[in-house]
């Protein structure tokens, strides 16, 4: 719950952050370039190469990070629920069908059909968001399918199938809100994949574009001015790694929670 | 045994051209064409360039054209390089990447299953403790940020290093390169290993062997190490693809002059030939290896065989 709780942290102060400093993310200021961190000047990270303020970039650069993280997992969700719910449900052919796809497309290294996408289309954050979306609900779309092979054997099911209910509803009203508890455990290991996909691209220049900024394009920034000017680096790369650290620490600790078999 | 091995085979060749047709097709739908530039051509030139590039042709025969290109080794030219072949461009680039994969997975591998055993035979203690949370923290330190960290610190402020590829000669340039790639997979590496030797040591065939008073390290190097490894098995696909995508970010921090950093290029670039040809390459060679993997479970475990 602690990693929870950092994680909310850090998220309100990557929104209230920004207001409180007197300095804009985007604001460049060529006499301040590459300072040191200071207090009296309320540059509490120093300044980067243009003399934008490394403090409210970081928390800007935060948001944009966690934003595309829930974005893509949402997208992530979506499909992969739907897709692993329809073909648990109706099974036989269909299943076997779908589930082979799913095997081909797990076989293919997605990160670099990503890459090819955004080298082919404009670059945008809309982008960003299907692009990193579209090739990680496979995961989710096993998991769901899992469990729909065994939710519709239940009583609930049969009894709402004798009673005539339409196979879609069925899908939607009945089955989808019990898969809510394994979903939810899977979102909390997406996330994280979907932060690291983000972070990878930006630092290579192909996803978030300047002036904008996420915790990858930061990151990369930081390491081109290492000897003039660490604090770039420094403030990007831990924030990153904590909240990744806690993702990952909320995820499995879920993960373990829901799993009969690890109680012993 | 062959019978599995063939059908393995069989099944990937569908998948690769998949790999081939999707990314093909990707390029083809990118709005603009590679030559359109600021200058309007004069008709003529323009068709000579399309011709040249057989651009005039339909879709299914540019495909055709393309896919047994592909096959015999030929990618076709560099669309910005355009004295070079994408396959040259290739050649030049393939041997330090290679390198640098091959030693990082080495690395990973020993270290990472030293200190999984180690973490399982002392479990819940001190030892163990400290392994498990390095690797937690490990796995969630990405490449991107412990690569410029290893910079920083042994470069710039010890000056023990090099700090990027054309400054050093030798092994010393190759070191840090190799440890920012081995790191997170030494962490995925060590966690396993500790997770399935924990797992197998508490199973009923080695309490037997306990019982019938053998010692404890012949108990593990005869009973527990198989069995133990073969999750770390299954691991080595991923753990592969995280090299191989990891190689990437490596070579861009450090500038090494492999394939990653041609790759980012490219993409950087848009010269479309060439990122088209490294993704179908990528994507084989990531192919080939996940066989080769499947192909070794099955060598290892019997079970896999029969199904």
């Amino acid at each position: 719950m602690a990693s929870a709780t950092v994680i909310g942290l850090i998220a309100v102060i990557s929104i209230v952050g920004p207001l409180l400093s007197p300095h804009s993310h985007t604001m460049t200021n060529l006499d301040a370039r590459l300072l040191a961190p200071s207090l009296s000047s309320w540059q509490l990270f120093g300044t980067d190469d243009l003399g934008r303020d490394v403090f409210v970039r970081t928390l800007a650069g935060t948001q944009v990070t966690l934003f595309v993280a829930f974005v893509a997992s949402a997208v992530s969700l979506i499909i992969g629920v739907s897709y692993g719910a329809i073909a648990g449900y109706f099974g036989g052919a269909v299943d076997a069908v779908m589930m082979r796809i799913v095997d081909v497309l797990y076989a293919l290294p997605y990160i670099f059909f990503v890459i090819l996408l955004m080298v082919v289309f404009e670059r945008s954050l809309l982008l960003v968001f299907v692009a990193i979306g579209a090739v990680n609900w496979l995961d989710m779309a096993r998991i769901v399918r899992g469990q729909t092979l065994s939710l519709k054997e239940r009583e609930f099911v049969q009894a709402a199938r004798l009673i005539g209910v339409s196979r879609r509803s069925i899908v939607l009203r009945h089955i989808t809100p019990n898969l809510l508890g394994t979903v939810i455990v899977y979102l909390t290991l997406t996330i994280p994949h979907a932060i690291l996909m983000e972070s990878f691209l930006s630092f290579l220049g192909l996803g978030v574009q300047e002036p904008d900024a996420s915790l990858g394009t930061l990151v990369n920034a930081g390491a081109n001015y290492l000897e003039q000017a660490p604090w770039m680096l420094l403030a990007p790369a831990i924030l990153l790694a904590i909240m990744l650290f806690c993702f990952n620490f909320l995820g499995d600790g879920l993960r373990d929670l829901a799993d009969p078999r690890k109680h012993k | 045994m062959l019978r599995y091995a063939l059908m393995r085979l069989v099944g990937a060749i569908p998948t690769l051209f998949l790999v081939v047709l999707v990314a093909f097709l990707m390029v083809r739908a990118a709005p603009g064409g590679p030559f359109d530039t600021e200058r309007v051509l004069p008709p003529e030139v323009a068709a000579n360039i399309e011709r040249a590039y057989h651009l005039d042709e339909s879709l299914p025969q540019q495909f055709q054209r393309y896919l047994f290109g592909v096959m015999r080794g030929d990618f076709g030219p560099s669309f910005r390089y355009s004295d070079y072949t994408v396959a040259e461009l290739v050649r030049g680039a393939m041997p330090v990447s290679v390198r640098l994969g091959i030693l990082a997975m080495i690395l990973a591998l020993m270290v990472g299953v030293a200190a999984g055993l180690l973490a399982a035979l002392r479990r819940n203690t001190v030892t163990d403790r400290i392994v498990s949370a390095i690797a937690m923290t490990g796995v969630s330190i990405p490449v991107i940020v412990i690569g410029p960290l290893l910079v920083l610190f042994f470069a710039v402020q010890l000056g023990w290093l090099p700090a990027g590829w054309s400054g050093g000669r030798g092994a010393a340039r190759w070191v840090m390169p190799v440890i920012a790639l081995a790191l997170p997979q030494i962490a995925f590496i060590a966690r396993i290993t500790r997770s399935s030797m924990i797992e197998v040591l508490e199973s009923e065939f080695i309490r037997t062997a306990r019982a019938q008073g053998l010692a404890t390290a012949s108990i593990i190097r005869y009973h527990a190490m198989k069995p133990a490894m073969l999750p770390l098995l299954s691991y080595l696909g991923p753990a592969i693809v995280g090299i191989v995508t990891g190689a990437i970010v490596v070579e861009q921090i450090f500038g090494i002059p492999g394939l990653g950093r041609l790759f980012v290029q490219g993409a950087q670039n848009r010269d479309f030939t060439l990122v088209l040809g490294l993704v179908i390459l990528y994507a084989t060679l990531i192919i080939v290896l996940n066989l080769i993997v499947d192909l070794l479970y099955g060598v290892i475990d019997p079970r896999v065989r029969r199904t």
